[in-house]
């Protein structure tokens, strides 16, 4: 019996004693931006072209969101300028003039053009507007040459039926309960966000770099939420990913060091 | 020509044999190297771990774990190109090693993420 203890002692000892071969450690690894956002003093979040259902203002929302996203999360100097009303600047040159010269600033509060796009296939004439380096320097030169992010939104009701796997109670003949998956029919509805953010320089009117994302939220069809709530909480998914195009991220974990 | 052959193949077992104890040493060196460099990490100062374990590298680059370590410290620092060089030679050294094996599953994560942002 001594001698058990002694020897787990002993055990024990060694290990305390510096045979152990690895050391966890925790480490941050700084991931790098994806735009080189220094050569700008200001963030411009000027409008986006938004599309699919009325039941949100998309590109007043997205305007909000980014704004107090980049100037609480990503510490920018941000323009809080009025919201550009592109959608009536990018129509495609047969449906009305074509896109040549900006807004004044202080432009409508609601898209007169808004509503022209039902469907994902209509957004690819009015994102012809991203390419246009005059309109976009005319708009930078207005504040003085800032980094201005643009881009399109398109949010759209989605509804899908199929199975899905749920954790059911179930008891056996003794009483005794338990949990298993069960997979069931059900109808669910939702909405799909598709963003693309454009960022371009406003000296020059190019486009530095975008970003395009697609994200989805299913309910059971029983349940009701709210349009509003659903954009918000589809925007919070893919915020990190939008944050980290301008400002460095780290990531936490942890890791083995050796002996 | 028997007797030339045998006198090469003596020459080389002599040179192996008298480099050994060298080895050895620099493993030795190595080693204290390395366990400064963890000292150091678990402190935070990983600057000097990882001059501590680019010495180890240095004087015995047969040390896996001096490998796995130095990568460990190029991620910390986002030197991610670095980092995945340092663990792929760590791999070769010791492919059995499941810590090692561990650390580049997580690295490969996060370089992943970093590449997709970067390709996009």
């Amino acid at each position: 019996m001594r001698a058990t203890r002694i020897l787990a002692s002993a055990a024990l000892a060694a290990l305390a004693g510096g045979c152990l071969t690895f050391v966890e450690v925790p480490v941050e690894t700084p991931i790098k931006p994806k735009l080189d956002a220094s050569p700008f003093s200001r963030v411009y979040v000027a409008g986006f072209l938004s599309g699919g259902s009325e039941d949100v203002d998309t590109n007043l929302e997205t305007v909000r969101l980014l704004r107090s996203q980049l100037k609480n999360k990503g510490g920018m100097r941000i323009i809080e300028a009025d919201v550009l009303p592109l959608m009536d600047a990018a129509k495609p040159a047969s449906e009305g003039a074509p896109a040549a010269a900006p807004p004044p600033a202080g432009g409508a509060p609601k898209d007169p053009a808004a509503g022209a796009i039902r469907d994902e296939k209509d957004l690819p004439p009015y994102e012809k507007i991203f390419e246009n380096k005059d309109y976009w320097k005319k708009v930078g030169d207005e504040y003085q040459g800032p980094l201005i992010v643009t881009g399109s939104v398109f949010f759209v009701p989605h509804q899908r039926s199929g199975y899905v796997q749920k954790e059911q109670e179930v008891y056996d003949s003794f009483g005794r309960r338990s949990v298993v998956p069960v997979r069931t029919y059900q109808d669910r509805k939702g909405f799909i966000l598709k963003p693309k953010f454009v960022f371009i320089d406003g000296r020059t009117g190019e486009t530095l770099y975008s970003e395009t994302f697609r994200e989805e939220i299913l309910y059971n069809a029983e349940q009701s939420t709210p349009a509003l709530s659903s954009y918000f909480e589809l925007m919070d998914r893919l915020l990190p990913s939008f944050l980290s195009t301008l400002s460095s991220q780290t990531i936490k974990g942890s890791r083995f060091l050796l002996k | 020509m028997p007797a030339l052959k045998k006198l090469i193949a003596l020459a080389v077992v002599g040179v192996a044999v008298s480099a050994m104890p060298a080895l050895a040493a620099d493993r030795k060196a190595a080693q204290s190297q390395v366990e400064f460099g963890i000292d150091a990490a678990k402190n935070g100062l990983w600057r000097e771990a990882t001059y501590r374990w680019e010495r180890a590298v240095e004087l015995d680059s047969t040390y896996a774990a001096a490998y796995n370590n130095l990568a460990i410290a190029y991620e910390q620092a986002g030197q991610l190109e670095k980092a995945k060089q340092a663990y792929q030679k760590a791999a070769e050294l010791d492919p059995k090693n499941t810590y090692i094996k561990q650390n580049i599953d997580l690295f490969k994560e996060i370089n992943d993420r970093a590449s997709h942002q970067n390709s996009r």
